[in-house]
């Protein structure tokens, strides 16, 4: 099995998902990631990019930028 | 639990007593074509000024810069649409909040609109606002009283001196201020909604200031109605001009009792709702309106959940709309738009139903949540 790179993120695809499941699914799937680590969501729904954002405010974890499209980084910080 | 509470009063209000009562006399004398010259006209027409009169001495303003429209949309739509018309010679920018009506923005659409920001509690940016006001080719500045959605009151005082500095007419949308809050004063167009009010569906009010460069969308009637695609029914008009004083009249004894109403909820909401986010500013408010964000909950699932316990609110999550985009309010300000929930009070509104609203709450969340598989952080 070949270990991910230290620069390519896990990711999360969620396309097709309406909200909230997008952010739904990335809070079931952060604690599985090391702390200190970058969690990639998919996410086309209109409210994703609102509301992954949103989340990480209140869940205190960083919202790292989009860098693409329908594209969320988002690091785990505790 | 009965069906009775309704919490939507900021779509639209149960009828108020006073309206009811100046309708049915109003459609036992004012049926007549108020245009005419024999005597059922003249009363016809003395039930129609005088309740342009009671809606012009409400909002202080002259009779003849008040005119009725068909509904809250129309005069927004009118508002915007003449006073566009009115400066075309300035430009073809409208400068307008980010968190305007959606009529508001509609009408806006048409021409060149310019959004300005608000904080996370929804208050418009007055710096930006400033700036934007003062920028070339804008025609009308368009800003809401307080905001549809949250309630955050808008600095409708300091953008109106932005306004008169730069020479551009300021538009305020005052649908939920209107028989609740005072609007500050340095508008030159204003609209409203008499069903917000508890006044009958179906009659809009757009009053325009004298000397105000704004120009009818339609063709202009020699009877001095403004802005108007049509008068609606003279009884709708004296009943929501009745119901405006009357409500106008018990405004502050009602923010007095609601205000408290809304702070409960906003309080107990937090305490007892995990992961909840309740927007708004918690104090320059509207005294009748509250809103909050429950995380991992779908908005029409928990609007259909309420229905079912008795409970009618409304929600700005994109699942609740027919575009299925999140409302542009909670996206403006940054907020969590998914679960969200408008509670708003009115006249028929009680402390009981409140209460028993926040002790069902917190199950109907944690229900749908454990349906998702989300129990909480």
């Amino acid at each position: 099995m070949k270990l991910p790179d230290a620069g390519t993120p896990q990711v999360l695809d969620c396309r097709g998902q309406r909200c909230p499941l997008p952010v739904i699914a990335l809070a079931k799937r952060l604690p599985d990631v090391a702390v200190g680590t970058v969690l990639r969501v998919l996410a086309d729904d209109p409210a994703a990019d609102n509301d992954i954002r949103a989340w990480c405010r209140m869940r205190g974890h960083e919202f790292v930028g989009t860098p693409a499209p329908h594209t969320y980084d988002i690091r785990r910080t505790h | 639990m009965s069906s009775s509470a309704y919490f939507d009063a900021a779509a639209a209000t149960p009828l108020h007593p006073a309206a009811r009562q100046a309708m049915a006399a109003a459609l036992d004398d004012g049926w007549a074509d108020p245009g005419k010259l024999y005597s059922q006209a003249r009363r016809a027409r003395q039930l129609l000024d005088a309740a342009r009169g009671a809606v012009a001495e409400v909002l202080g303003v002259r009779e003849d810069e008040v005119s009725f429209t068909g509904n809250g949309t129309t005069a927004a739509h009118a508002a915007v649409r003449g006073g566009m018309a009115g400066r075309r010679h300035a430009g073809d920018v409208l400068v307008h909040s980010a968190i305007e009506h959606s009529a508001v923005l509609h009408a806006g659409a048409r021409h060149t609109p310019v959004s300005v920001p608000v904080d996370r509690s929804g208050r418009l940016d007055p710096d930006a606002w400033h700036a934007a006001v003062r920028a070339p080719q804008v025609a009308l500045a368009a800003l809401i009283s307080a905001s549809h959605e949250v309630g955050t009151r808008q600095p409708v005082g300091e953008a109106a001196a932005a306004c008169a500095q730069a020479g551009v007419p300021l538009y305020v949308d005052a649908a939920q201020s209107l028989g609740r809050a005072l609007v500050p004063a340095g508008w030159s167009v204003l609209s409203g909604s008499a069903r917000k009010w508890g006044g009958p569906p179906g009659v809009g009010v757009l009053v325009v200031r004298k000397g105000t460069a704004w120009q009818s969308p339609y063709p202009t009637a020699a009877d001095g109605e403004r802005g108007n695609e049509g008068s609606p029914g003279l009884p709708a008009v004296v009943a929501a001009a009745a119901a405006l004083r009357a409500a106008a009249a018990e405004a502050d004894r009602e923010a007095a009792r609601l205000s408290p109403l809304v702070e409960r909820i906003r309080a107990t909401v937090a305490a007892t709702v995990p992961d909840v986010e309740v927007v708004g500013d918690p104090v320059d408010r509207l005294p009748h309106l509250v809103t909050f964000s429950c995380l991992y909950v779908d908005g029409e699932a928990l609007l259909h959940a309420l229905d079912r316990r008795g409970f009618a609110v409304s929600s700005g999550s994109s699942c609740t709309s027919a575009t299925l985009r999140p409302s542009h309010v909670l996206e403006a300000m940054g907020v969590l738009s998914h679960g969200n929930v408008r509670v708003s009070l009115h006249r028929e509104t009680t402390a009981e139903q409140v209460d028993q609203f926040l002790a069902e709450l917190p199950d109907v969340v944690a229900q749908l949540r454990a349906e998702v598989g989300v129990a909480g952080p």
